[in-house]
C-alpha cells in the first residue's frame, strides 16, 4: 500500500513549475497576433461626460479601434448579494458599465479603451482621446456622504444610501444597555486596505467567427461563476458560447471573486476586431483604481457589562463604505459576513447592529482577506478591552468570563446566524475557546509582562501585550442559508469534483474550485491518493477551466477544504463502489465479501484473491467483460452541499514595543494558537497563517489607502502605500489545538482567512495597552510612527 | 527598428533591436520569451522582477535594456542546471518559501545576490536583504527559512536536487 500521505507535510507539486520561472500566469500567455488593450481611466473622482472624441487617438500609430461605452450594448455589471437578500431590504444599485457612459464616480473608472498592436502603442494613444468632463464635487468619507449636502453620486441612492440593514435585537440591547452598570462607547475606523495580490490582474478576450464561441482568460478566483456573470447578465451571449480559463493566479485574496469591466471589453474588443485576441493587463497604479479595495468602515460601538465583567450587550453602528459603484458582492460583506459574527467568540445575550452601506466617490469595496469577518472581530475584540479598561480587570479574564462554553454548541448567536429561513437553522456548532487561550497566554509569558514592561521603560520603550481571541465562520457555505430570505447571495454554494481512473491507473481530478497559491494540486491529491489507497504522484488535479472541470463556485472564504475536498471524497467514494462491484465480477465473488484495502479489493477469507484498483481501472475501462448492469470506466462526479459552515477559532497574542523618542511602533512578538480542526498539511496551514498575519499586522500598523477630499487617490502606487517588508517582522510563533469540524469528513475547517481575522486586533490592542501610561484608550490604525508620537505628545499636553 | 544590443542572457548570446524606451524586463519577458521574471509594479518597488546583471541582482524594470548592451544577464530560467535545482530553488521547495510563485523568481535572484555576498546570513540579515522584495502570501516566515536552508546546503557543499521530486 501507498505511504498515507493525508495529514502530512508533503511538498508541493505545483512549485517545480514556479521556482523554476515556468509558471504561467495571465501576462505570459501570447496568443497568435494578439491586440493588446489599453483603458483611459477617469481623472476625476466625480465628473459628467459631455463627449469623448477619439478621432485623433484612432489615427496613433498601431491602434486598430477606439471603443467607447456608447459602442457596447452590453448590461452593468451584476450585484449579486444585495444586504438582506430577498427579505424586502431596499438596496439602491448601480453598478459599473463595460465603460462609463454618462459620468464618473471614482479616479480609475474606465471611460475608453484603445485595441493597438502593441501594448505601448495603446498606451501612447490614451493620451490623444480628449474627453470634454464635467467635474463635479466629490465626497470621500463614508459618513459625511450620508450627511444634508453631501455631493450626491446616484439619483435613485439619497444621501448615497446604499441600503440601511439591522440586525440583532434592537430593544433587547437598548434596554440593556439602558439599565447596565457599565456602558462604553468608542468611535472606531477599520480604514481601506488596498489588497495588493502581487500579480496584478488581467484578461485576453479572443473571438472565433467561425463558431460564435468565445474563450476568456482571466486571472480569477471563479471562472465559472464569470462564465455565468458575463453571459447571463452582462452580454447576453449563450452561457454554452463562453468559456472562461484561470492560469496560474498570483495571489488573490478575494480581489479576483468579482466580474469586472474589462473581462466584458476584452470580449467586446476581440469581436469588434474580427475575432483577433485581445489582451488586457492592469498596471499596479491602475489597479488601484480599477480592482477592489477591502475594509472601509466607520462604527460605533457601545458595550454595556457589569462590573464583574458580564457583557449584556453590544450596539454598533456601522458606515460602509462600497465605493463609488458597486462590485459583484460588496453589499454582502457588510451584513451577512460581518454583523452576523460580530459577538465572536462570546456568549453576549444582546447584540444589535445597524449597518448603512454607502456610495462615496472611491475604488468599489469588497470582500478582500476575511471579507467582514476581520472588521467584526476588530470591533468587537478592540470592544472586549474598552470594556475590561473601564472595569479595570484584566483582558484575559474578561474574555474568560464571556466565552460560550464548550457545553453550549451548538450555539444559536444573538446577531442571527441562526435565523436562515426555511426553518434551516445555522449555529456555530463547536469550539473550546479557553485551552486556546490558556496556551497562547502561557507561550507568551502573560503572567511576566508586568516585569516586562518595567524592563522596557528602562530602555525607552513602552511594552504593550494585545489579545485577540476570535472566531471565524468560513466554509461558505450551506446553500439553504446563503440562499435564504435576509442572506441571498443569488447562487447556491455547493462544490464538485470528477475522478477518472484511467487504463494505465493514473488518476485525473477535475474540480470547480481555483487554486491561487493555496497549493490544491497537493492537498487534493493527498486526500484522493489517501481515499484510493494509491501514490500521490499517479493523481493529477485539474481546475480552472470552465471546458472540462464541472461547475464550481470557486475559492473564497476559506472553502476550498471543507467544501471542495469533500465533494472529491465523495466522488473517490463512487470510485471505491464501483471498483468493489468490479472486483467482485472480476474475482467471482459476492459484492458484499470484497473488502477494500487501499488499493486492494480482495475476498473476506482469501487474501490472496486480490485486484488492484489499478487492475480494476484496466479492466473495466477498457470493458471487454462487464456485467449486464455495469458502465464501462472509473468515472465518477459528485457534488457536495455542506451541512454547516465551519468555525475555526483561537488566541492570537501580539507585543509590541513603542519608543518613547519617535513613536515607532515594533512587533517583538507574535503568538497565535489557531484551531483550524484536522490538517491536510500541516505546513501549508502554517504558510497560510503566516500570510494572513503579516496582513492583519500590516493594517494595524503600516497599511492604509489614503483618498484627499477631492478624492483624489494619494496612496496611488506601491511607492505610497505601505505594504509589509520581510525585516518588520518577528518570527511569528505557531501552536494548535485541534477540535475537528463535524461537518465534513476530514474534520478540516479552512484557513485562508484565520490569520487576517485575528491578527489586527491583536496588535491594535498591544499598542493601546502599550499607551496606557498615556492615558490613551483608543487610537485608529495604522500606528505609523506619526500617528503614535502625535498622539502621546497630545495627551501631554505638547503639541501635536 | 530602434537600438541593436547585443548581450548574453543566461549563457547564450542574444542580440536584439529595441525601443530606446524598451525595459529590460519587457525585452527579456517580450522579446525573448524568459516570462519567469514577472512585473509586480511600476513603481520599481516589488522586486518580482529582480534578475542578475553581471552578476549583481538588479530591478529590471529600473533599467533600459539598452543599458544591458554588452552585459551578462541571468534571469531564473538561467538558475537550474539542467533538471537539477539551484540549492536556493530547492530551499524554496524544501521550506515552503513559495505560494502563489509570483514573487519567487525574484526572491530567489535576490537571494542568490545575498548568498554571494554573505555565505552565513542571520535572520535579521536575510530579512534586510530581502526589503526590496514584496510578498502577499507568506508572511515572508518560510522565505526566511528557505534562504536560511539554502545557504547551509551551499556552505556544506550540499548537491543540486532534482526537479522532478
Amino acid at each position: 500500500m501507498a505511504v498515507d500521505v493525508l495529514g502530512s507535510s508533503v511538498k508541493r507539486t505545483e512549485d517545480p513549475r514556479f521556482i523554476t520561472g515556468k509558471g504561467r500566469y495571465l501576462d505570459d500567455i501570447k496568443l497568435q497576433n494578439m491586440a493588446h488593450m489599453a483603458i483611459l481611466r477617469s481623472p476625476y473622482a466625480h465628473a459628467n461626460i459631455k463627449s469623448i472624441d477619439a478621432s485623433a487617438a484612432r489615427a496613433m500609430p498601431g491602434v486598430i479601434t477606439v471603443i467607447t461605452g456608447a459602442d457596447i450594448p452590453y448590461n452593468p455589471l451584476p450585484m449579486a448579494w444585495p444586504a438582506g437578500g430577498s427579505s424586502g431590504i431596499q438596496n439602491n444599485v448601480n453598478t459599473p458599465r463595460a465603460l462609463a457612459t454618462d459620468s464618473v464616480k471614482w479616479t480609475g473608472e474606465g471611460v475608453a479603451a484603445v485595441i493597438a498592436e502593441s501594448p505601448e502603442q495603446a498606451v501612447d494613444a490614451l493620451d490623444a482621446i480628449v474627453v470634454a468632463w464635467e467635474p463635479l464635487p466629490a465626497v470621500v468619507d463614508a459618513e459625511k456622504a450620508t450627511q444634508p449636502g453631501a455631493p450626491q453620486l446616484h439619483e435613485n441612492a439619497p444621501n448615497n444610501v446604499v441600503f440601511v440593514w439591522n440586525v440583532g435585537d434592537k430593544a433587547g440591547a437598548d434596554a440593556a444597555i439602558e439599565s447596565a452598570e457599565v456602558v462604553v462607547k468608542q468611535r472606531i475606523v477599520n480604514q481601506r486596505l488596498i489588497p495588493n495580490p502581487m500579480e496584478v490582474r488581467g484578461d485576453i478576450g479572443l473571438y472565433n467567427p467561425g463558431t460564435e464561441e468565445y474563450t476568456v482568460w482571466m486571472s480569477s478566483q471563479t471562472p465559472h461563476i464569470q462564465r455565468l456573470l458575463l453571459t447571463a447578465f452582462v452580454t447576453g451571449i449563450p452561457e454554452h458560447k463562453v468559456r472562461c480559463i484561470s492560469p496560474d493566479v498570483g495571489g488573490a485574496f478575494g480581489t479576483k471573486i468579482f466580474c469586472y469591466a474589462d473581462m466584458a471589453l476584452v470580449m467586446f474588443a476581440s469581436k469588434a476586431i474580427g475575432g483577433r485576441a485581445v489582451k488586457w493587463v492592469e498596471s499596479r497604479r491602475e489597479s488601484y483604481g480599477s480592482t477592489i479595495h477591502g475594509r472601509d468602515h466607520i462604527t460605533y460601538l457601545e458595550i454595556a457589562g457589569t462590573r464583574d465583567g458580564q457583557v449584556t450587550a453590544l450596539r454598533v453602528k456601522t458606515y460602509a463604505n462600497l465605493g463609488g459603484r458597486l462590485s459583484t458582492i460588496g453589499p454582502g460583506i457588510p451584513t451577512t459576513l460581518y454583523a452576523r459574527v460580530l459577538s465572536g467568540p462570546y456568549k453576549f445575550p444582546n447584540v444589535s447592529c445597524e449597518v448603512t452601506g454607502v456610495y462615496t466617490n472611491t475604488t468599489f469595496v469588497d470582500a478582500y482577506r476575511g471579507a467582514g469577518r476581520p472588521e467584526a472581530t476588530y470591533v468587537v475584540e478592540r470592544a472586549m478591552d474598552l470594556f475590561a479598561a473601564e472595569i479595570g480587570m484584566d483582558p484575559a479574564e474578561v474574555r474568560r468570563r464571556n466565552f460560550i462554553p464548550p457545553d453550549q454548541f451548538p450555539y444559536d448567536n444573538p446577531s442571527g446566524l441562526g435565523t436562515a429561513a426555511g426553518g434551516a437553522k445555522i449555529y456555530i456548532d463547536s469550539g473550546n475557546y479557553e485551552p486556546a487561550m490558556d496556551k497562547a497566554l502561557a507561550t507568551v509569558g502573560y503572567q511576566d509582562m508586568a516585569a516586562r514592561k518595567a524592563e522596557a521603560r528602562q530602555r525607552g520603550k513602552y511594552l504593550g501585550v494585545g489579545l485577540s481571541t476570535y472566531i471565524e465562520v468560513c466554509g461558505v457555505a450551506p446553500s439553504k442559508w446563503i440562499g435564504a430570505v435576509g442572506e441571498g447571495w443569488g447562487a447556491a454554494m455547493w462544490e464538485s469534483a470528477n475522478i477518472k481512473v484511467h487504463l494505465t491507473g493514473k488518476i485525473i481530478a477535475t474540480v470547480g474550485t481555483q487554486p491561487q497559491g493555496q497549493g490544491h494540486e497537493t492537498t487534493y491529491a493527498q486526500v484522493i491518493a489517501h481515499e484510493l489507497g494509491v501514490p500521490m504522484e499517479d493523481v493529477i488535479v485539474q481546475h480552472s477551466d470552465t471546458q472540462g472541470t464541472p461547475f464550481g463556485y470557486g475559492s473564497y472564504g476559506s472553502r476550498t477544504s471543507s467544501v471542495g475536498m469533500t465533494a472529491a471524497i465523495k466522488a473517490a467514494g463512487k470510485i471505491r463502489e464501483k471498483a468493489r462491484r468490479y472486483a467482485a465480477h472480476m474475482l467471482e465473488a459476492n459484492v458484499e465479501d470484497i473488502e477494500v484495502d487501499g488499493a486492494n479489493y480482495s475476498v473476506k477469507g482469501s487474501p490472496d484473491k486480490v485486484k488492484t484498483i489499478q487492475e480494476i481501472a484496466f479492466a473495466i475501462d477498457l470493458g471487454f467483460s462487464l456485467p449486464a448492469d455495469m458502465e464501462p470506466y472509473l468515472d465518477e462526479t459528485a457534488y457536495h452541499d455542506t451541512p454547516n459552515c465551519t468555525w475555526p477559532f483561537g488566541t492570537h497574542i501580539a507585543v509590541v514595543e513603542v519608543d518613547e523618542e519617535s513613536g515607532k511602533v515594533d512587533l517583538v512578538r507574535y503568538v497565535a494558537v489557531d484551531d483550524v480542526g484536522k490538517k491536510i498539511n500541516p505546513m501549508i496551514v502554517d504558510g497560510q497563517l503566516h500570510g494572513g498575519i503579516a496582513q492583519g499586522v500590516g493594517q494595524a500598523l503600516w497599511e492604509g489607502a489614503i483618498y484627499g477630499d477631492d478624492g483624489q487617490l494619494q496612496s496611488g502606487s506601491m511607492l505610497d502605500y505601505a505594504l509589509p517588508r520581510a525585516a518588520w517582522f518577528p518570527n511569528l510563533e505557531l501552536d494548535e489545538t485541534v477540535t475537528p469540524s463535524p461537518v465534513n469528513p476530514l474534520g478540516v475547517k479552512g484557513v485562508g482567512e484565520a490569520g487576517a481575522i485575528a491578527s489586527t486586533a491583536a496588535v491594535a490592542n498591544a499598542v493601546i495597552d502599550a499607551l496606557r501610561p498615556f492615558g490613551i484608550r483608543h487610537l485608529d490604525m495604522p500606528y505609523t510612527a506619526q500617528t503614535v508620537w502625535r498622539a502621546m505628545q497630545g495627551s501631554k499636553g505638547g503639541q501635536a | 527598428m530602434g537600438e541593436h544590443i547585443s548581450f548574453v542572457v543566461n549563457g547564450t548570446p542574444r542580440q536584439l533591436d529595441v525601443e530606446p524606451r524598451r525595459l529590460l524586463v519587457q525585452a527579456l519577458r517580450e522579446d525573448l520569451d524568459l516570462t519567469g521574471t514577472h512585473v509586480g509594479c511600476d513603481t520599481s518597488q516589488c522586486g518580482a522582477c529582480t534578475v542578475h546583471v553581471d552578476g549583481i541582482a538588479v530591478k529590471s524594470c529600473t533599467m533600459l535594456a539598452v543599458q544591458a548592451d554588452g552585459s551578462e544577464v541571468r534571469t531564473i530560467e538561467g538558475m537550474a542546471d539542467g533538471d537539477s535545482l539551484h540549492p536556493i530553488q530547492a530551499a524554496f521547495w524544501e521550506k515552503h518559501g513559495l505560494q502563489c510563485g509570483f514573487c519567487t523568481p525574484g526572491m530567489i535572484m535576490t537571494a542568490a545576490d545575498l548568498l554571494a555576498r554573505n555565505a552565513d546570513p542571520s535572520d535579521d540579515e536575510i530579512r534586510h536583504a530581502l526589503e526590496g522584495n514584496f510578498c502577499r502570501c507568506t508572511g515572508y516566515q518560510n522565505i526566511v527559512a528557505a534562504v536560511r536552508e539554502a545557504a547551509r546546503v551551499v556552505r556544506s557543499g550540499g548537491a543540486p536536487v532534482a526537479a522532478q521530486g
